[in-house]
């Protein structure tokens, strides 16, 4: 058992250290002030996911569609409710408009784990490829729902979103997200995903609930995906139903796969390395799916426990 | 009333012979390698371009053209599955399924993005291979190429089912999909049957790209992703690895799919197979003609 102080200590850390860097936000380069802010969104929904698909090991294929519930969420609260709440004359960037930011991306978040626990129930009677089908069929549902729903914007999109996301929120966001998924799985009550995940089977004759453990895991997952959304759709200021695909949901697994199922430190570390690749990829930019493809293939034949595992906890492999 | 109701029959049977089709390859993979072989969607895809490259050098507006065209796809078909099988899902056949799965996966992905490099991202428009003529019997208005693609359909299900219940290659594929360890043991080499059904399973899917490229004139590379989605919910719907099961859920989800296209909720046509699928996998998971079986330990 770790001391728990620590893992605290390093979550007010991070929050110290978001507010230094959003405090120093007009002295650094807007260019890198973005990579860092897509680095921080996608830490989230890479850590969120590998609670589902690496600990829990309920491979889910619709992250994105969390996404996406989170992003529209929270954008139709800082649209339509914020002016009512706020005043067209607060301060940008004062505190009126950040407790409004918090809320609504509260709200997004509730609003992704309600959909996560509606997607963890039909998990409790299925496994491995055909839930992976199911989250993906949520997903696709999600996304055509979204595009014929007008008054958030159809299949155009909504347009028109209060750029609110600063490195604060994201830099809080990633590290609220690394720190409760740390310690849930850290816990005592935790060790029942890895349970669940190990061998279903013998996790519930040794007592535990493998439906409820899988549930609790959609719905965390969910919960910051939906964040994540928000903090996506208030940075980049318009979302699309489009742009919350199966693609997207892909990027999101290949991070989790790439620093290995379950390695919290390794997803990270897949998130930064395939948020930058492509900025470094740049002038080949049409390889670059070409490129993860290759890359999660290769991983599966020769590397399947992740570029950044070193220890594997499996001691048996499954037949 | 009625004739509207016909038409649309014939326009689902058209579009469910196609889903068919695909089905078909989904459910005998996961017969024998109990997976879902997600690049599948992909090789139809490929499978249409086969056609398109293909088709200058046919006769065109022929049905001899046509055949060499759909012959010739669904051989390029079998080739591009035979290599997949061999390259990335052979290696890892002891490997647990979920890895075989984000194979699977990454596969469809290279596919897809590599189609768009070597194809071109934008759509291309598919050239008439078949005689093409409108047809019209009592009221009803359908084109000769919905004909074709039925009776294509028919043909290459019938010859399927002859070759696994009349062939000792098919024989052996069932075997493999039973038991694959008794199956060995009675001197049946397992990857010569693996490698089989996926030139079968292929083949067809490369015949599916061509039909469906001939009813839906213009292809992409990622042209496969949603027909290739529903095919696999459509071999759900009919019990995952039962080949009549196949061919009925392709057709029923075509007849679901065209009808509410035709009705007020078109916009949602898209999400039907989603939701058809988690309603099928929560009530019915064994399928209409599958068998429910108990996990063992």
């Amino acid at each position: 058992m770790p001391p728990m102080p620590k893992a605290h200590l390093g979550f007010l850390l991070a929050l110290v250290l978001g507010g230094v860097l959003s405090g120093l936000s007009d002295r650094i380069d807007p260019y890198h002030l973005d990579v860092l802010i897509g680095v921080g969104i996608n830490i989230v929904l890479a850590v969120s996911l590998n609670l589902i698909a690496g600990h829990t090991g309920q491979f889910s294929l619709g992250h994105a569609g969390f996404m996406a519930i989170g992003a529209y969420a929270t954008a139709a609260v800082t649209i339509f409710l914020g002016p009512h709440l706020i005043g067209d004359t607060a301060a940008p960037g004062g505190l009126a408009e950040n407790t409004l930011f918090g809320s609504a991306l509260l709200i997004g978040g509730l609003a992704a784990a309600l959909a996560g626990l509606l997607v963890g129930i039909p998990s409790l009677r299925l496994r491995g490829d055909y839930l992976a089908l199911v989250t993906l069929g949520f997903g696709e549902i999600i996304r055509v729902l979204l595009q014929n729903f007008e008054p958030l914007g159809g299949a155009l999109g909504l347009n028109g979103i209060p750029a609110y996301t600063t490195v604060f929120w994201v830099v809080a966001a990633g590290a609220a997200t690394v720190f409760t998924v740390g310690c849930l799985v850290r816990s005592n009550y935790g060790l029942g995903f890895l349970a669940v995940r190990d061998d279903e089977i013998a996790a519930s004759a040794a007592g535990l609930d493998p439906a409820r453990y899988k549930v609790v895991a959609f719905t965390v997952g969910a919960f910051f995906a939906g964040i994540a959304g928000g903090l996506f759709g208030h940075f980049k200021m318009t979302i699309t139903p489009s742009g919350f695909d199966f693609s997207r949901s892909i990027e999101i697994v290949v991070m989790v796969i790439l620093g290995g199922l379950g390695n919290t430190v390794g997803v990270i570390l897949a998130a930064v390395l395939l948020t930058l690749l492509p900025e470094f990829l740049r002038p080949v930019a049409e390889y670059r799916l070409v490129l993860y493809s290759l890359l999660l293939i290769g991983l599966m034949l020769a590397r399947p426990q992740g570029l950044f595992t070193f220890r594997t906890h499996r001691a048996v492999p499954r037949a | 009333m009625l004739t509207e109701f016909l038409q649309q029959l014939v326009n689902g049977l058209s579009l469910g012979a196609i889903y068919a089709l695909i089905a078909l390859g989904y459910t005998m993979v996961y017969g024998v390698l109990r997976f879902i072989n997600f690049a599948h969607s992909d090789v139809f895809m490929v499978g249409a371009f086969a056609g398109l490259y293909l088709a200058p050098l046919a006769p065109a507006g022929s049905i001899l053209g046509g055949l060499v065209v759909v012959g010739g796809a669904m051989l390029a078909s079998a080739l591009l599955g035979v290599a997949i099988e061999r390259l990335a899902y052979r290696p890892l056949r002891q490997a647990p399924t979920l890895n075989v799965l984000i194979t699977a996966i990454g596969v469809s992905c290279l596919l897809q993005s590599a189609g768009q490099l070597v194809f071109g991202a934008a759509p291309r428009s598919f050239p008439v291979i078949f005689p093409a003529r409108a047809l019209s019997v009592g009221g009803l208005d359908f084109s000769s190429n919905q004909v074709v693609v039925l009776v294509f359909a028919a043909i290459l299900v019938i010859g399927l089912r002859l070759i696994v219940f009349h062939t000792r290659m098919g024989a052996a594929l069932r075997a493999v999909s039973q038991n694959p360890r008794a199956a060995r043991l009675m001197g049946i080499d397992n990857d010569v049957v693996i490698r089989f059904t996926f030139a079968l399973g292929s083949a067809l899917a490369g015949a599916g790209g061509v039909l469906y490229a001939v009813n839906y004139p213009t292809i992409d590379p990622l042209m496969g992703v949603l027909p290739g989605l529903k095919a696999f919910v459509a071999a759900i719907l009919g019990g995952i690895g039962s080949i009549p099961g196949a061919a009925l859920g392709g057709l029923l989800l075509g007849l679901v799919e065209t009808f509410v296209g035709g009705s007020q909720y078109s916009t949602y046509k898209d999400a039907i197979a989603f939701a058809l699928l988690i309603l099928f996998l929560l009530f019915r998971p064994a399928g209409l003609l599958g068998k429910a079986r108990i996990e063992k330990v």
